[in-house]
C-alpha cells in the first residue's frame, strides 16, 4: 500500500509529491492528460520572486524573462511599472513536467494518461484509495491518505467535499499563443476595461519577440469570452495581424477559498481548493504552497498514525493563518476594483504611480489601493469604503 | 428539457465541470454527462468560454 496518492500532476500535486518523497513516504502520481503540462491552461506568467516557493526554475523552462508591466486604462492612456525582479513567462509543458521530474528524483512515482475516475471510502468514513483508468486497464489502488490536487476541473472535490465554483466567483478564459504580433516583448500587457473585459481584464504575456500569449477573462455571462476576443482583436491590428498557434480555454476561479478543504484520509489542494490570487487569476505560486502545507501536515499525520479529519484538519488552519486571509483581502481589493466604471478605471490609471503597481504585484493590499484613489475627488467615496 | 454539446466548438478546458453544483459533468476526451445527476440549472452554459453547451427549458 502507498503511504499517498496524489490525483494531478500540476504545480499543486507534485509539490506536495516531492515534500513528502523527501520526507521518505512512499507516493504515486497521476495524471489524465496524455502529456503533463498540455495543453496548457495558463497564461504562463510568474513573478521572479515566486521562484522562492517553486524553486530556480531552469531555463529551459523560461521561453521570456520580462522587466515589468505595462498597465492600460480604458482610454488607451498606459502606465510602465518596471520590476525591481521581473518575471518570467513559461513554457508550461516544459515547466510542468521539470516539477514532476524533480517529484521523481525526490523518490516519487508519476503516471501519466491515467484517468482517475472515483475515490474509495471504508466503512468507516475514510477515504482510502482510487479507482482509475491506464490505457484500457482499470485498477483500483489503495493509500492512507488521497491528496485531491486536479484543479477546479474535475467532479472528485464535489464528490468528496462538495466542492465546487459559484459561477459568480470564476473569470470565463479564451487565449490565443500567437506569432508574428507586434509590442514591447519586454513588458507584459494589461488592459483594464469594462468594455473590453467586464470584470477580468486582456493580457498580451510575451513568449519571444513576437510571440505571446494572448488572452482575456470576463465574469460569466451571455456573451462569450471569443465575442470579446474578436472586438479585442479588432481594435489591435498590430496583434490580430498574427497567427494563431494555439487556442486555450478555462474558467479561473477568482474568490470563495475553500474554508475546509479536509476528510478522512484525504486533503484538496492547489486551484481545486480555488487557491488563486482572485486579483489577476495567477495558481502556480499558490498552488505550490498549499501543495507544500498539505505535505507537511499529512507528513505529521501519516507519522503519529493519525489521518482523520480532525488531525488533517491542521492544514486548514495553517493554509487559512498564511495564505487564506491574505487573499481574502485579495478578493475584497478585487471586489472593489470590479465597481469602478472605465471613467472611474481612467481615473484610477492616471493616479497611479510605477511603485503602486509593483506594490499591488507583491500584495496588494487594500491600504495602498484606497491611498491612490485618494488622489482622485471622485473616487474617495470607494477609498472610504474600502478601509 | 434537454442538456447538449457541441464537441466541435468545445475546447475540453473543463470549465463547465469546474461549477457543476452536482458533479453531473466529467472530462475526458469529451465532456462526459450523468443526465441522472443534472438538474438542467445551466450553470455549465454561463460558465463556458465558447458557446459549446445549450440548456433548454421547454
Amino acid at each position: 500500500m502507498n503511504d499517498v496518492i496524489v490525483i494531478g500532476a500540476g504545480p499543486a500535486g507534485t509539490a506536495c509529491a516531492k515534500k513528502l518523497a523527501e520526507n521518505g513516504f512512499s507516493v504515486k502520481v497521476y495524471d489524465k492528460r496524455a502529456e503533463i503540462g498540455a495543453p496548457k491552461r495558463c497564461g504562463e506568467g510568474i513573478s521572479e520572486a515566486s521562484q522562492n516557493f517553486v524553486g530556480k526554475v531552469p531555463e529551459r523552462c523560461i521561453a521570456r524573462r520580462i522587466k515589468g508591466a505595462r498597465l492600460y486604462a480604458p482610454d488607451g492612456r498606459y502606465l510602465d511599472a518596471i520590476l525591481s525582479e521581473g518575471g518570467l513567462v513559461l513554457e508550461r509543458k516544459v515547466f510542468d513536467k521539470w516539477l514532476a521530474e524533480e517529484a521523481v528524483k525526490a523518490g516519487a512515482a508519476v503516471q501519466a494518461n491515467t484517468f482517475i475516475s472515483g475515490l474509495v471510502k471504508d466503512t468507516k468514513g475514510y477515504f482510502t484509495g482510487v479507482k482509475g483508468e491506464f490505457l484500457g486497464n482499470e485498477f483500483e489502488e489503495k493509500a492512507k491518505v488521497v491528496v485531491c490536487a486536479t484543479g477546479a476541473e474535475s467532479p472528485l472535490r464535489n464528490q468528496a467535499l462538495g466542492v465546487f465554483s459559484k459561477v459568480n466567483l470564476i473569470d470565463s478564459c479564451i487565449q490565443y499563443e500567437m506569432t508574428n504580433i507586434d509590442m514591447d516583448a519586454d513588458l507584459i500587457h494589461i488592459y483594464l476595461s469594462g468594455v473590453l473585459a467586464p470584470r477580468g481584464y486582456v493580457w498580451v504575456f510575451p513568449k519571444g519577440e513576437h510571440r505571446a500569449n494572448v488572452g482575456l477573462g470576463i465574469i460569466p455571462q451571455d456573451k462569450k469570452p471569443k465575442a470579446y476576443m474578436d472586438e479585442f482583436l479588432k481594435l489591435h491590428p498590430e496583434i490580430s495581424k498574427g497567427s494563431i498557434l494555439e487556442v486555450n480555454a478555462g474558467c479561473v476561479p477568482v474568490g470563495g477559498m475553500v474554508k475546509d478543504m479536509v476528510a478522512n484520509g484525504f486533503v484538496l489542494c492547489g486551484e481545486g481548493a480555488n487557491h488563486v490570487n482572485p486579483i489577476h487569476g495567477g495558481g502556480i505560486k499558490e498552488a505550490v504552497i498549499s501543495g507544500q502545507m498539505a505535505a507537511d501536515v499529512i507528513a505529521e499525520c501519516l507519522k503519529k498514525n493519525d489521518v482523520s479529519k480532525k488531525a488533517l484538519s491542521k492544514y486548514n488552519d495553517v493554509w487559512w493563518d498564511e495564505r487564506g486571509n491574505h487573499l481574502k483581502r485579495v478578493e475584497k481589493l478585487r471586489e472593489t476594483l470590479e465597481r469602478l466604471s472605465d471613467e472611474d478605471l481612467n481615473d484610477l490609471v492616471d493616479a497611479l504611480k510605477p511603485e503602486d503597481i509593483i506594490e499591488f504585484a507583491r500584495g496588494a493590499k487594500l491600504s495602498v489601493l484606497a491611498k491612490v484613489l485618494m488622489r482622485k475627488p471622485k473616487l474617495v467615496g470607494i477609498a472610504r469604503h474600502l478601509l | 428539457m434537454t442538456w447538449s454539446i457541441n464537441n466541435d466548438k468545445c475546447l475540453r478546458c473543463g470549465g463547465c465541470v469546474s461549477v457543476c453544483p452536482v458533479a453531473a459533468l466529467e472530462l475526458r476526451d469529451n465532456i462526459i454527462y450523468d443526465k441522472k445527476l443534472c438538474t438542467l440549472c445551466g450553470i455549465c452554459d454561463k460558465a463556458c468560454p465558447v458557446e459549446a453547451i445549450k440548456v433548454t427549458k421547454q
